[in-house]
């Protein structure tokens, strides 16, 4: 892998541009593979390159039935944030904005990660009251956190409104300084790239079509490129999950349900932050290029059509014009869908799938992108060592049963 | 919007709709001793079907709970029915 930096970038302007190379390798597919990782989105690039990096596993295969990044990586609003409630819970999400925090350097590939704070408003005492709490979660979980008053707030967002007579007049916040937003494409493309350059094959357009079964454990898949055979499986197929798992033969407690996002064409800088208004069920944020990104809560119909319905919109939408009535002009460039694999308690299911030789990673439902290094790293160590990091011990399958449920849903205001 | 056919009310507004759970889950007997897989099974494994899916909605307005059939991937309705009588 020839190394992206200034010096180079210069070396290549005087020289016509003719060093460039693919980010990564495009290899027809082995028979048999030491580790076999399914779904190249963000979790899954992320797994193969953690195996070959932590664990010295590169003779890994990443198979994915589409593009790499073409599914919930290509479709999130880009948020990233820890500011959870549950123990178990922040010093997950908290691992993962930290291996955010490094990710540009790690893989030599600028992931934008800007770090410009995740502001979550409140409307009323009673808000402010659960906003106290989360902020003291926060604290004893170690994330950083403030407690905002309105005045404070408008320091931050004073595109926001702060008329006494707004429908939900903002009476406060609560401040995760780290939270932020990144580039998603280039996760998916930082991780693939430095993946491939350890020794990763990256498999597209390969859909798995059944699983290899032998004396009751999984040894490999059959795909619409041929069988490929592996030591061990690992999947990250988010919304599809449920679809493996009736493949493979073992049972998850998912849901898939359409998310939608929006974008609104460029305008000059507004927003500071990633502002989020319970009240309302809409947040949104600001891209480099100048759009809105916006998003909301679920579309409530389980779905598997990466296109949203029209309720939705609607309450994103307004919401958002009430939350910025100077942005009330502004047009839509695109808005879409993508199916995302919601758990019971909104935590997501990480470790031994059922199966003998299949490990899933999934369930992160509305916010897996924000998750991406620290899903990678889990399920890397889980393929690699056969046993549970201390960090996704908690988020075992295992839990539906013995009743240790992380009910995330319960302490945010909005499924994120 | 989408329309969504109540039994009762004819065709109304999706929002007006809410989705209860999948049909065809059996409560286990509890009067007997059940094991904790059967009931986590009970309570949280889903089909989560690609595709054609039968499931059990609310019109909220008239509060009903009732049948309804309908596509995943491509959100065509198939049909719906009243629960009392359907199969």
């Amino acid at each position: 892998m020839k190394r992206y930096s200034a010096f180079r970038l210069i070396r290549e302007a005087a020289t016509g541009n003719q060093g460039w190379v693919p980010a990564w390798r495009t290899p027809t597919p082995k028979s048999h593979y030491d580790a076999i990782v399914i779904g190249g989105g963000g979790h899954g690039l992320a797994t193969a390159f953690y195996l070959a990096k932590n664990h010295a596993i590169s003779d890994v295969a990443v198979i994915e039935k589409g593009w790499l990044g073409g599914g919930n990586t290509g479709r999130n609003t880009t948020a990233i944030r820890s500011n959870y409630f549950y123990p178990e819970s922040a010093a997950l999400y908290d691992f993962s904005v930290k291996l955010y925090e490094g990710l540009s350097k790690t893989l030599n590939y600028n992931v934008m990660f800007s770090q410009r704070g995740m502001l979550m408003l409140t409307h009323s005492e009673p808000d402010m009251e659960m906003a106290t709490r989360q902020f003291n979660a926060m604290r004893i979980n170690g994330i950083d956190a403030e407690l905002l008053t309105a005045k404070q707030v408008q320091k931050i967002e004073p595109m926001l409104n702060f008329r006494s007579d707004a429908r939900h007049p903002i009476h406060g916040g609560v401040l995760q300084p780290r939270g932020g937003t990144g580039r998603h494409d280039a996760v998916a493309w930082g991780y693939a790239r430095a993946a491939s350059a350890l020794g990763v094959d990256i498999i597209q357009n390969c859909e798995v079509q059944s699983f290899i079964t032998e004396a009751g454990r999984c040894v490999g898949v059959e795909t619409s490129l041929g069988p490929i055979r592996a030591n061990v499986l690992g999947a990250s197929v988010a919304g599809h999950s449920s679809v493996l798992a009736e493949l493979a033969g073992f049972e998850l407690p998912i849901i898939s349900y359409t998310l939608q996002a929006f974008v609104s064409e460029p305008i000059k800088p507004v927003l500071n932050s990633v502002v989020l208004a319970p009240a309302f069920g809409t947040y949104a944020s600001q891209s480099d290029k100048g759009g809105l990104v916006c998003g909301g809560g679920l579309d409530r119909v389980p779905s598997y059509a990466q296109r949203g319905n029209f309720p939705v919109q609607e309450t994103v939408l307004s919401g958002l014009s009430e939350m910025f009535p100077a942005l009330n002009k502004v047009k839509l460039l695109r808005h879409w869908g993508g199916i995302v694999d919601v758990t019971p308690d909104s935590s997501p299911i990480i470790g031994p799938s059922g199966v003998d030789g299949l490990f899933i990673n999934c369930g992160w439902g509305t916010g897996g992108f924000k998750a991406i290094p620290a899903g990678g790293y889990l399920q890397a160590h889980l393929m690699a060592t056969g046993s549970h990091h201390e960090l996704s011990k908690p988020f075992d399958l295992s839990r539906f049963v013995s009743g240790h449920l992380i009910d995330e849903a319960a302490s945010s205001g909005i499924p994120h | 919007m989408q329309a969504f056919p109540c039994p009762f009310c004819g065709l109304r507004n999706e929002s007006e709709f809410h989705f209860a759970a999948e049909a065809g889950k059996v409560r286990p007997d509890t009067t007997v001793a059940i094991s904790d897989e059967q009931w986590a099974s009970y309570l949280y494994t889903q089909n989560n079907v690609k595709g054609a899916v039968r499931e059990i909605w609310m019109h909220t307005p008239c509060a009903e709970l009732f049948i309804l059939e309908r596509d995943s991937v491509t959100m065509d309705v198939i049909g719906s029915a009243a629960l009392r009588g359907a199969s």
